[in-house]
């Protein structure tokens, strides 16, 4: 049996390593596009700030990890996927046969077609190789000016702010994070940049970006025009789908996948940022874009590949927690709420502290939190596993600080009940 | 077989020793803030309930994170953080549904229950039975994990 996976990010090291665990026997080859060994985008801020080197962005930290467990890395970009001759095609025209196959390409930052994004004083903020030209471009003093406040927008705004440029943000929708925090979140993370020194600009759109050997000239569509050394764009993602015409695999956002994490095509599944998977709470398909949800598809296509389609998946909690200037907030589930549902909420805007509990019935659906950083993993807990929460959601809805007493205090009821 | 820290609550009496002393060996300083051991009190101290990682095998925090921060010590079986490899991206401490690793400010790094590297602190401290670090069949731990487990929906 030979395994053959696409990518090389979180997604695909996990799957790999899940595949050599239930498959001693079998061959397990990773394509990644990139030179250097497997590495996790999410480090790459860290890197900004200087808090790891290049090292501490490789997602193991063995040099020869892969090697001492089997999994054959191949540098090369999957350029086709065949599949009525179980083939990829590499752009240098190899051709890797495969029995299963599993696509785990990610995704791309999707760059606004607006004039003068060509400038090489516009970056993205995606590839190591961007983070390293943009510890060129951001000097102390240099005015920069970030484009997007989405969630990867608001974790790489820090690593500006301690490079001490001068950053101003523009978010085109009505606040900061607005996919995941509610408005009064939003709008607390907000003044917090604020209070740290950072321009914030919402509800404003880039018509383009003029450039001079001296400056860029950030134009807005309001006909404000903001000055620039380096422009930064964080104005999302989109699933990397590229090299998958003409193969038939059925595509909508990103790469349909069933509850086995198969595409439409059979021994071929895909896992993370390129797949539309399974949400839990909505019961729907959805593209996360998430770490999270990255490395559980992985193992969960992993598992289905080995043993023929017996493990369906229940679908993944899409949650995210950021690390602002030091304000952290964080969002599960169905943060925004369910039709019928009910809520509890806590607002204290003076300590930049505030939670909302959604639920439905007695059962936690969704959570946004902001200044608190204690059990937020029971979130997770409570909403993944339904628990009926009985009297302890009028607790928490008079105070919601009580989750984790709420946490514990549920399961040991259970507890006791199973006994 | 590795051995478990069990806890239980209904010998717990609640005098928070042994998360002066977790705190202690974690940081080096009493301060119960710090501690990964829990204690819970309900109904004013009716009940009280001891909880911290029961180091799960495949755990999520481990799994989920992006740069190798957390490993399996072989020795004890407990899920270790890494301060030097951590980059206090707190992703872990989201994907742990039991909420038992946690982001420390102090730090920039997350903390969790290592097991004190096989001689765990708060057991010493606990003056009653309430916490013991034992072989797993012998307790019934994994019967007992098996039915927080189920009762969980797990
Ligand atoms: C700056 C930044 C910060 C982030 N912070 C967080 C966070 O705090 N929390 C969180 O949950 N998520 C965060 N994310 C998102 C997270 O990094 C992704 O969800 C995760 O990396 C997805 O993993 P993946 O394996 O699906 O895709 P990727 O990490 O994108 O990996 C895909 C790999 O495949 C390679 N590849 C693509 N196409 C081909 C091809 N045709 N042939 C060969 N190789 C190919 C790519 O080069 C890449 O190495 C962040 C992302 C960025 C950019
Ligand atoms: S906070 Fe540290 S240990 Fe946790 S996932 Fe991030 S890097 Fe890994």
């Amino acid at each position: 049996m030979h395994y053959v996976i696409a990518g090389a990010g979180p997604a695909a090291v996990a799957a790999a390593e899940h595949l050599r665990e239930l498959d001693g026997d079998a061959g397990v080859t990773l394509i990644g596009v990139q030179s250097q060994p497997p590495y996790s985008r999410m480090a790459i801020p860290y890197y900004l700030t200087g808090k790891v080197g290049e090292e501490g962005t490789y997602l193991r930290r063995t040099e020869d990890h892969y090697e001492k467990i089997g999994i054959d890395l191949m540098c090369g970009e999957v350029v086709s996927v065949e599949p009525g001759t179980h083939q990829v095609v590499l752009a240098d025209g190899q051709q890797v046969s495969y029995d299963k196959l599993l696509l785990a390409t990610g995704a791309e930052p999707i760059i606004p077609p607006v004039p003068g994004m060509d400038d090489p004083r516009v970056q993205q903020c995606w590839h190591l190789e961007d983070a390293k030209r943009i510890i060129e471009l951001a000097k102390p003093g240099a005015r920069a000016v970030q484009v997007g406040a989405g969630f990867i927008g608001c974790i790489i705004l820090e690593s500006w702010v301690l490079r001490e440029v001068n950053l101003t943000v523009l978010e085109m929708g009505p606040r900061m994070v607005p996919r995941m925090l509610g408005d009064k979140a939003g709008s607390l993370l907000q003044s917090w940049c604020e209070s740290k020194g950072v321009k914030v600009h919402t509800g404003v759109r880039v018509s383009a970006i003029e450039s001079s050997e001296e400056e860029l000239q950030v134009v807005l569509d309001n006909g404000e025009i903001c000055p620039a050394d380096v422009v930064i764009v964080s104005t999302g993602v989109k699933p990397r789908l590229d090299y998958l015409g003409g193969s038939g695999i059925t595509i909508d956002q990103g790469i349909v996948i069933d509850e086995h994490m198969q595409t439409s095509v059979p021994d071929v599944y895909a896992a993370g940022d390129c797949a539309q998977g399974l949400d839990f709470s909505t019961g729907k398909t959805a593209v996360h874009a998430v770490q999270p949800t990255a490395t559980e598809h992985g193992r969960v296509a992993a598992a289905n590949m080995v043993g023929a389609n017996n493990l369906p998946y229940k679908g993944s909690l899409n949650m995210n927690v950021l690390d602002t200037l030091g304000l952290i907030t964080c969002s599960f589930g169905a943060w925004e709420g369910v039709d019928g549902g009910d809520y509890g909420e806590l607002y204290n805007p003076e300590n930049f502290q505030y939670i909302n509990l959604q639920f439905k019935d007695d059962v936690l659906v969704g959570a946004n939190s902001v200044g608190y950083h204690q059990h937020l993993g029971v979130l997770r807990g409570l909403i993944e596993t339904r628990m009926p929460l009985g009297p302890w959601k009028d607790k928490l809805k008079d105070n919601p600080v009580l989750l984790a007493d709420a946490y514990v205090g549920v399961n040991q009821a259970a507890l006791q009940k199973a006994q | 077989m590795h051995k478990a820290l069990v806890m239980k609550a209904d010998a717990c009496t609640g005098c928070h020793q042994c998360e002066m002393m977790c705190s202690y060996g974690k940081v080096g300083a009493f301060n119960p803030a710090k501690s990964v051991m829990d204690i819970t009190i309900f109904d004013g101290g009716a009940v009280n309930v001891p909880s911290t990682c029961t180091q799960c095998e495949d755990a999520w925090c481990m799994v989920v994170c992006p740069v190798q921060a957390i490993t399996c010590n072989p020795a004890t079986g407990a899920k270790e953080v890494s301060a030097e490899a951590c980059v206090g991206c707190k992703v872990c401490s989201i994907a742990c549904p039991f909420g038992a690793i946690n982001y420390d400010p102090d730090s920039g790094v997350v903390s969790k229950c290592d097991l004190c590297k096989g001689e765990p602190m708060c057991v010493e401290a606990c003056p009653t039975t309430a916490l013991a670090y034992v072989a797993q069949d012998s307790t019934g731990y994994e019967r007992m994990r098996h039915n927080a487990l189920l009762a969980a929906g797990l």
